[in-house]
Formats: structure tokens, sequence, C-alpha cells
């Protein structure tokens, strides 16, 4: 049992907060702590239609930090998040190019594209046993080097097609943006996935202990193949949303969610050395990073100020309950 | 009977983990020139107190004399200082250095600040030297050497020190015979120029060749001390269980055999240079044994059955057809139902973190699950039934198995397969580190289980076993088989004999043992 | 006989990266327009050099088992310092070069102190640290601008004799004071057990606390002087997030061909240096071949890809497959 500072106030706390995982107890705290202070700052942070854009935005992040999430439950980590947001954005822009058959599969595409890269990493990961951090590093030099042929170093032109807009948008039903709906659903599967399935089972297993997991007669190599390839898929979903919302694509759309992706993964309470963790703490994670970055820039923070105090908020919630426990 | 004074005396000594009492008011007293053997079962505390003593842990009660001046010890580094030296099964050396740096790593010689290569080489050169182990190039790596030369050179590398104390924990467990009586000379020499050694070793004949004294931990503290050669082999395990003890194996089967098919067999078995020309055959309701000293291709053997082994040439058959196992998950299919109790169970059967009722279903999971998805109600039925068939202690099924004991978590490791119903069932010296209590409810169960018709390979490094739960015996020797033991001819001199390839039984040698 | 086959195992990593560097160099020139000159040895250096540094101070931290993904931030934020303080008279661009160098001592201390007593994992830690640096790094240059002490930048930036580009001369100084020193160390010795095997480091009594924090702070350091040369080269500082973001990466990537193991506790600097060399040279061979810039970044991905997919092939070898899994 890990001795943090969160554990030992949360064993003065009531029984039913204590039951739950520390660090996904905390991450919500700090949502609250944050809402609060935005409050201070302006009225109108706590209105129903602030929040709701402010789920929107998360949203984004939400989906490709779930396929992060996955990845770093494996004891992996996918460094290929960036571009790998980019194809799916710009490929299912540029299908949208080829009429309507193009058009109807434009979402489809963008996310097997995405699907594609994860199973290269996910064949370098598993199979060449090439460490994670490099095998992804390279697929996203890759990718953006496809990127830049495509694109012949220009902008993208093509613009995001009605369905892409409508996903990140639309409102299916009256008053929830349909981000967020997707958002909850992906999350749903996933936390379904997780806990309930035998696939479930076996990411916590190879996180936790990839040798016992092989000898108990599992076939690791290719749980940790689909588990890559997940992840890229939601990149590309999240990258094809992203288009969705600014109607079209751009050269580096994906640079900014590569951290805060990591972040919110791991502020969530998933252990970056992977077989713990739990999905309600990388929503959290997600929910608290998007309320930091809007909170700084309604208090129109610099740039160099929002970086600043990003690093130093994440430093500081892993100290309260990241810490490995000591050695004596 | 102490001549000297004693060197160091630990007393008082408690220390915890968590809800768990590793040692209470512990006392030990070490005295120069003499060697003192620490015998005691696993979660004794010996373990804890020599921790302690190296500096490895810090002690929650309790106080340290050494020369009449109250110490404490902060770090392994400061207890070097003071001159103890603890070896250890190994886990101390640094397999991306070499011999060399490794022998002197806590105390490099330097010149002009960096580390002297040359005066370093030539310090190890000598220790190896000393300690017996003059074939092992000091420029090697240390991963890239076999068990028994990184002992070795553990060994080497505490007698550099120059140790007032030297500690010993298990850690002649891979030698060979020759180096095993090097090694004594050397510490016997030792012992001559006033070196105090502790020595923990399970094997009694060790300690009757080295010892001077013994004292016995159970519980978490010093249950007797006396001198070596006083007490029966019974009496001491007596005080290492705290009750009566005898050894009881359950009835062997005499069925007669039946005509069918062995269940498992292999023809010519090699793989690379630690597995030679094997050939061997288990019948449904046998329990076959592996002997032999450590490290002559037994846990090899098992896992070239398993599907672990690539470039494995010769053949297996499973129930008379030749099979093709490329891996674990391939062995565990109904098709060939085949089970492996591995050989660490913290690193290779469990997931320490996850819950008992997680790592109780992990291997049958495809028994439970429908499209993917666990049949919870299923699981629980499952699990029920093999906690209680095992009499798996535990707080509740939704810890997490790194908090039960040793000898319960090799339980869960051994239901999670039985859970399979497996055909061939392999064992890699599962008592390992397991209480008495639990070593003899497993060998009622593995009885039981041939009984059923399982055919069972059991490797056992401890003898007594072997010639408890055995119908036959093959004992290897540098990857092949060099005798088989049928029933009565399982004595323990037959498998010290033939383990240590001597021909016939007439040899007096080493390890002479009373039963 | 036998000890040169024990030395040739222990520096393989280094020796095969630089037989890659040779081969990619040889490359390059044969086909340059202007072929093996002084000047074109020179801009190669020059641009080698660079992510040579940051390679060096992430090779320090990867033998410690860890992994630093703030160079790239610190190297910035050195350059941006650098663009304010490396001027005027001798005795102040003496002071100036001092304080570089000391912020990003400075900065790998912290880096340390948060992985070792904070006992945080260091990729989540550097991913952090690095947005702190980025962010000072903005405050001090909000716009590219600043100056430098020309002479020194000239100087070092130069040849020496006409010949020999005087950044490499720099980076072999650099290599003998620092890295030949620290890797026969009592620290750089304990560096290496801690990326190995901490516990048998513990329990062998080796000074892991300090080695660690050792290695963090000749990270900074390093970084910093590849800071100082990024603006001795450009005569300005830039909070470049793209530039600070490749270099990082780079660094890994360099780290890796360089033989260095991501695990810890085996490689040398020395290595990471031709990785990063060669890395540097093969993104050039797009130029010389004339092939269209368009292609170079997807060229340089996918000679990344495959330069690391080498290591596979010693899978082959793997007898017992329980050798893939940790």
């Amino acid at each position: 049992m890990s001795d943090t500072t969160m554990d030992r106030l949360a064993s003065h706390m009531p029984k039913f907060l204590r039951r739950a995982d520390t660090a996904v107890v905390t991450a919500f705290a700090c949502i609250i702590l944050l809402l609060f202070l935005g409050s201070l700052y302006s009225s109108s942070f706590l209105s129903p239609a602030y929040l709701l854009q402010q789920l929107k935005v998360a949203s984004f992040l939400g989906v490709i930090a779930t396929g992060m999430m996955l990845v770093i439950l494996l004891g992996h980590i996918d460094l290929s998040v960036p571009w790998t947001v980019a194809v799916g954005a710009m490929m299912g822009c540029a299908a949208a190019a080829y009429g309507p058959v193009g058009v109807a599969l434009a979402v489809p595409f963008g996310i097997c594209c995405g699907m594609m890269i994860g199973l290269v990493n996910g064949i370098g990961v598993a199979y060449l046993r090439i460490p994670a951090m490099i095998v992804t590093l390279a697929t996203n030099a890759v990718a953006q080097g496809l990127m830049v042929v495509y694109t012949g170093g220009y902008s993208p032109q093509d613009s995001a097609p009605g369905s892409m807009r409508y996903l990140a948008t639309g409102f299916t039903i009256p008053g929830i943006p349909n981000a967020v709906i997707i958002w909850a659903l992906i999350g749903a599967v996933m936390v379904f996935l997780l806990t309930r399935t035998s696939f479930g089972r076996a990411v916590y297993g190879i996180g936790n202990r990839e040798r016992a997991a092989y000898l108990s007669g599992l076939d690791t190599r290719r749980i940790v193949m689909i588990a890559f390839a997940i992840s890229g898929g939601l990149s590309a979903f999240g990258g094809v949303l992203l288009a969705g919302y600014a109607s079209k694509a751009s050269q580096s759309m994906g640079d900014e969610y590569l951290l805060p992706a990591i972040a919110a993964v791991v502020l969530g309470g998933t252990s970056i050395l992977g077989g713990r963790g739990s999905y309600l703490g990388t929503v959290a994670g997600v929910i608290l990073i998007t309320l930091l970055q809007s909170i700084l820039s309604v208090m129109q923070m610099p740039e160099a100020g929002r970086q600043i105090i990003y690093g130093v908020v994440i430093v500081v919630m892993l100290l309260l309950y990241g810490r490995t426990p000591a050695n004596r | 009977m102490n001549e000297a004074a004693p060197l160091l005396r630990m007393e008082g000594i408690s220390k915890r983990y968590g809800g768990v009492r590793a040692l209470e008011h512990a006392d030990l007293s070490v005295s120069p020139g003499r060697i003192h053997a620490i015998l005691g079962e696993n979660g004794a505390g010996k373990s804890t107190l020599i921790k302690i003593m190296a500096g490895v842990v810090a002690p929650d009660e309790g106080r340290m004399t050494m020369d009449g001046h109250e110490v404490s010890f902060g770090s392994p580094a400061a207890a070097n200082e003071a001159g103890i030296v603890c070896v250890f099964q190994e886990l101390s050396l640094i397999p991306d250095l070499s011999v060399a740096d490794n022998i002197v790593i806590s105390d490099p010689p330097l010149r002009f600040g960096m580390i002297d290569r040359r005066a370093q080489r030539r310090i190890a050169e000598e220790a190896l030297a000393r300690a017996g182990a003059s074939d092992i190039h000091p420029q090697a790596l240390v991963k890239d050497l076999p068990l028994s030369r990184r002992q070795m050179v553990e060994i080497a590398k505490a007698l550099a020190r120059k140790p007032r104390i030297l500690i010993l924990d298990e850690a002649t467990s891979a030698l060979t015979a020759t180096d095993v009586s090097r090694i004594f000379d050397v510490l016997k020499r030792l012992r001559s120029e006033g070196l105090a050694l502790l020595y923990i070793s399970h094997r009694m004949n060790e300690i009757e060749e080295l010892a001077d004294e013994c004292t016995v931990f159970r519980n978490g503290s010093n249950v007797a001390t006396y001198a070596a050669g006083s007490k029966t082999d019974n009496e001491v395990v007596e005080m290492m269980i705290g009750r009566e003890y005898s050894h009881v194996f359950p009835p062997k089967s005499d069925r007669p055999k039946s005509d069918a098919a062995p269940v498992l067999e292999c023809r010519k078995l090699s793989w690379t240079d630690r597995l030679n020309d094997i050939s061997l055959s288990v019948r449904a309701g046998e329990v076959v044994g592996l002997g032999g000293l450590d490290g002559q291709g037994q846990r090899e053997l098992l896992l070239a059955f398993f599907g672990v082994l690539r470039g494995l040439t010769g053949e297996i058959l499973v129930n008379g057809k030749p099979a093709s196992i490329s891996s674990p998950a391939a062995a565990k299919q109904d098709e060939i139902g085949m089970a492996l109790i591995p050989e660490d169970r913290k690193t290779e059967g469990l997931m320490l973190p996850m819950t008992v009722r997680e790592n109780l279903s992990f291997t049958a999971l495809d028994r439970v699950t429908k499209a993917g998805v666990i049949d919870r109600t299923a699981e629980q039925a499952l699990i029920d039934d093999m906690v209680k068939l095992l009499a798996i202690k535990t707080a509740g099924l939704d810890i997490p198995v790194g908090a039960l004991s040793g000898g319960n978590q090799q339980k869960v490791v051994i239901a999670k397969w039985l859970m399979r119903q497996p055909r061939i069932i392999l064992l890699n010296d599962p008592t390992r580190g397991i209480d008495v209590g639990t070593k003899q409810e497993m060998y009622q169960l593995l009885r039981k289980l041939a009984d059923a018709g399982a055919a069972i390979v059991f490797y056992s490094t401890d003898y007594d076993e072997l010639i408890g739960c055995c119908d036959r015996v093959l004992v290897l020797y540098d990857g092949a088989i060099k005798r088989e033991l049928v029933g009565d001819e399982i004595t323990e001199r037959a498998l010290i004999a033939s383990a240590l390839n001597i021909e016939g039984e007439g040899a007096a040698m080493a390890g002479e043992a009373r039963p | 006989m036998r000890e040169w086959r024990y030395w040739f195992a222990e520096q393989r990593g280094t020796l095969l990266a630089l037989g890659i560097f040779i081969l990619m160099f040889i490359i390059y020139t044969s086909n340059h327009p202007a072929g093996l000159t002084a000047n074109v040895v020179q801009t190669a250096s020059n641009k080698g050099v660079l992510l040579a540094f940051v390679a060096m101070a992430q090779t320090l931290v990867v033998l410690t088992a860890g992994i630093d993904l703030s160079v790239g931030m610190i190297f910035i934020l050195t350059n941006c310092l650098a663009s304010w303080l490396v001027v005027g008279t001798g005795i102040e661009t003496a002071f100036g070069v001092v304080a570089v160098l000391g912020t990003g001592a400075l900065c790998g201390a912290i880096n340390g102190a948060i992985v070792i007593f904070g006992r945080l994992q260091p990729i989540v830690t550097t991913i952090a640290t690095g947005a702190i640096y980025f962010g000072i790094a903005l405050l001090l240059r909000p716009f590219p601008g600043g100056s430098v002490n020309e002479h020194l930048a000239d100087a070092l930036t130069g040849k020496l004799f006409g010949v020999v580009p005087t950044s490499l001369v720099v980076l072999l100084a650099v290599v003998l004071v620092v890295w030949v020193p620290f890797s026969r160390s009592v620290l750089g010795r304990a560096a290496y057990a801690a990326g190995s095997s901490e516990i048998a480091a513990y329990m062998s009594g080796v000074p892991l606390l300090r080695a660690k924090f050792a290695a963090y702070t000749l990270a900074g350091t390093l970084a910093a002087t590849g800071g100082l040369f990024l603006t001795f080269f450009t005569y300005t500082g830039e909070a470049a997030l793209a530039s600070g973001n490749a270099y990082t990466l780079f660094s890994i990537a360099a780290v890796v061909l360089g033989g260095v193991s991501l695990y810890g506790g085996r490689g040398s600097a020395i290595g990471a240096i031709f990785g990063a060399l060669a890395f540097r040279t093969i993104g050039d061979l797009l130029f010389v071949f004339d092939f269209d810039p368009l292609w170079q970044p997807l060229f340089q991905g996918v000679v990344l890809l495959f330069a690391v997919s080498l290591g596979a092939f010693g899978l082959f070898r793997v007898r017992n497959r329980l050798d893939w899994f940790q």
C-alpha cells in the first residue's frame, strides 16, 4: 500500500469518499476549486451555457485521452497523437472531396487511417519489442511526412464535410452538444471494455506483469497491438471532430493535444507504469485540464504564464498523489 | 559457550510491514571466529533481521551494539563501513557492468578522481582467486554469466571487502558441488582468522559441516540457540514450526499402470546446449519427479513442454499424437490441456497488485466469457469452488493478491490453473519458500489430482519431496537424463549420487545425508 | 585476444553508430555539389553539434533509466537567456556564459529533485517542467530578438586553421572535460548502476541519489551548452515551441541510434553524438540528392522508423520467449 499524503488525509474522510480512488477524488475536488476560482473572475463562469461549452471543448481532448489511457494502462505510451489527429482530420476532409460516396465514408475513412497508424505502432511495440516511446515517435514523423507530401506543404485545402461538422457542433439532443454525447458514448464503451470484458482484464494484467500474463496463456502481443490500433483510431476520431469544429483541418492541429492527453490520464490517477487506473479518473483529468486552460484564457493570461501554471499544477498535483512509495 | 565476547548484539528488535509483524523483540549475538547458522521457515523473520543488520531496512524498535557501542545503519553502505557485509542470492550484482566493476563497486580504487581500471582489475582477480573462482573473466558482463558463476562473483565481492561479519543468506543454492566445497574451505580459513559468519540455509548437511552454533527463528523471535550437532533434525524442525512434526506424505498409488498411451511424451528433445536428447513419458495418474542439481535443464524442460522455447529439436507428443506447441496459449487449450506452475510466483505466476478474484480467473477467462463479456456469476461460482478446494485463506476476494502470505499466493497460482481441469500439470519448484503446513496440503492435492487421472511432472530441489511424492524420478545432469529411479529406488543417497554424476551407490562423497 | 572481445561487446552500440554516421557522411559529401570542402564540413558540423549537445544531455538521463522530455525546452530557454546576457565586454560575456550554463544546471537540478526526492516518474515530471521552462523562455523573448557577442559567436562557429570546424573542437572538448571524467567517476558508474538495476545498486551501497541528481544536473548544463551555441549561430533568441519539441524528440532518436538503451544501464554519450550527427546527415541527404524538400520530413521519418526497427533483428536469436517480457 502506498503511503501518500492524500491517503493519509483520506483516512480521516467519510467512508464513501474513502472507497473511491484517492486520485479521482482529488481531481474532482480540484475541478470544484477551479470552478470556484473561475466564478470569482466572472459571474458567467458557472452559467450552464459556459459549462456546456467547456464540456464540448473537453470532448475533443476526452476522445483522444481515452485512447491514450488504454495504451498507458498497458505500460506503454503513444507519442504519435499529434499527427494521427492531423491524419484523421485531413484524410477525412480529403475523402469528402470524392463525391457523395466520399462524403459518406469520410469519417470512417479518417478513423481507419488512424487505426492503420496505430496498427504499425502496435506491431512495432508488441512484435518487434521496440520501446513504445521510440516507435510512436517514428510513426509520428512518418505521418507528418506523408501529410506534408499530400498537402504539398500548404495548409490543407479541403473543408470538412457536413457529417464531420454535425458530429462536432450539432445538437441531436436539444441542449447537449453532439461532441459531448460522442465522448460519453465512447467513454461508456471503454468503461465496459475495461471492467466487464476479458480484453479489459487482459489489459490490466499485461500492464501489471506481462510475463505473468503470457505464462497464464494470454496472447499478450495481439492484445497490445489491438490496443494501439484502438488508440490510433480514437486519436484520428478526435481529429475528425476537431476538423468538424473548425470546418477544416490544419497543419499542426494535433500538437497541442499530446501533452494534455498524457497529463489528463496521469492526473486522473492512472499510473504511467501501467496496470492501474480507472476511466472516471481520466474524465476528471480531461475536465480539469480543459477548465484550467479556459480559466487561464478568461484571465487573459499570456501564453508564457499559461505554460508555467500548467506545468506547476501538474507537478504539484502529482506530488500529492502520484508518488512512488519510499523504499525503507 | 563463547570464548570471545560477542562482536555484535541485537536486542529487542521489532519490525512491522503494514499489519504484519516480521520481527517481535528478536535477539541475536554474533561472536568472532565462529560460524553461526540461522534456521527458520520463510516469514520467520531471519531475512528481516539480516536486512536490519546489513542496513537495508530500519528497525521500528530495539538496539544494536557493536564492539560495545550502540550502532545503527542507515544504509547498506553504512553497514559495510562497520565491517558487516551481506551476500544475498545475486540481488546485488549490476547486470550491465562487468565482474570487475561489480566486485569493487562500493569502494573503487581511484586515480585523479576517476576509477583506476587497472587497479580494479587486479583487485577483482585477487578476490576471484581467493573465492576459488579464477575461471571467471573479470571483463565479462554479469548478465552473460550463468547463475552459479554470478553467485561466486557475489561471494568474491563480499570477501574483497574484508568483512568482520559476513552474512550468507541462502547464497549457495545454485552452486555446483565443487564450488560449495571450495567456498567452505575459504569460510573455514576465514573463521580461523577471526571472521564472524552468519549462515542462513535450509540445507542441514551444509549446516552440519560448517556451523559452530545454531539459532532457530519462529514467528519473528529467537526461540533457541544451541551448539551445532546437539539436536536431531526432527527436533530442529519442530522448533522451526512449533509443533510436532513428521514428514507426512500421502501414500503413493499402487494401481496397475494402464496400457493407454502416455499422456505426455517427448523424444530426443534438444535445445541449445541446455537440453540434450531427452526422451521421457508420463502416464495418466503418474507423478514424475525431476531431480538433480540446480540448473541442469529441469526448468528448461518444463518450459519446453509449455511452448515457451524456440528452436526445439525433437518431438513432443500428447496422448500419443505429435503436438506442436508454440506458446502457453496453445499449451493451455483443451486439446492439450497443459498447466505450468512457474518458478517465481511474484513475477511469473501472479499480478500482485490485482485482486485475488482477478488473478484466480485469469487463466480460465475463456470459460466464463460469452463474446468477450465476462459472466460474473459463472466466474464467482468457479472461484468459490477453488477457494474451498484449496482452502485459500484470504481476507476477501477483492484485496490485492500481494497481501496474501506466500503459501496462499502459491495456492492462488495453483487454483487458477486447476480451474481449467488440466490433463498435464507441470510444477516448477512449487514449494520453495512455503510454510510446512501449506506444503503438506499441496502434497495431498498432488496425489489427489494424480489419482483423478492427471499426469504430473514435478521439479523440486527438496529431496524429501521427490522421495515422498513421486512415483518415478528422473535425475538430470547437464541437460540429459542421467538416471531413472522407480518406487523404492528413490532414496536420498541415490538421488545425490546421480545428481553429482557419480556412478554407483557405494560412493561415499560429500552430502552423505541422514534421512 | 579475449580482452578485445569483451571491450568490443561493450562498445558495440557506439561503434555501430559511428559506422552509420561515417557511411551517411560519405554518401553526403560524395554527392554534395561542393564536395568534401571545409565549408561543407563546417556547416554540417555546426548543425550537427547542436543536436549532439542535446543528445548528450538526454543520454545522461536515459542511462539512469529515466527520460528527459524537457531538454528541448532547456535548450530554448538558455538560447533566449543568452540573447540577453552573452553580450557586451569580455567580462560581461564571460559572466553571461556562466549564468546561462548555470541556468541549465538549475533546470536540470529541478528535474532531478522532483524525480528523486518527489519520487515522481521522469516522463511526466519532465513534461511538466518542460512547459514551465518554455513559459519562462516566452517571458524572456515574447518575440525573437536580442543579440550576442559577435566575436565569440564567430570564433566558436568558424574554423580553426581554416579547416577544422571550431564547433567540433568545442564538442570534443566538452566530451573530454565532462563526459569522460563523469563516466569514469564513482558517480558515473553509479548512474549506470542505477539504470541497470536500482535494487542491486542500493544493496551494493552505491551513491544512487547523488548519481541521479548529478546526471539530471549535468544534462541540463549540456542542453544549455547547446542553447548557447544556437545563440552563436542565429545571433538571436527565439522561444520556438516547435523547435524545442523537435530537439527533444530528435535527441531521443539520436540516443537510440547511438546504441544507448532506453531501459538504462547501457551505452555511451559518444554513441549518442554519432547518432545525432548521423541523424542530421540523413536529413541533409535529400538536399544533396536534389529531392524535393517536400519529401524531407517523410524521408527522415522513414529512416528513423527503419533505424529503430534494426534492433528487432536481435529477436531472431532469442530462444526463450520469456526474454521478450519483463
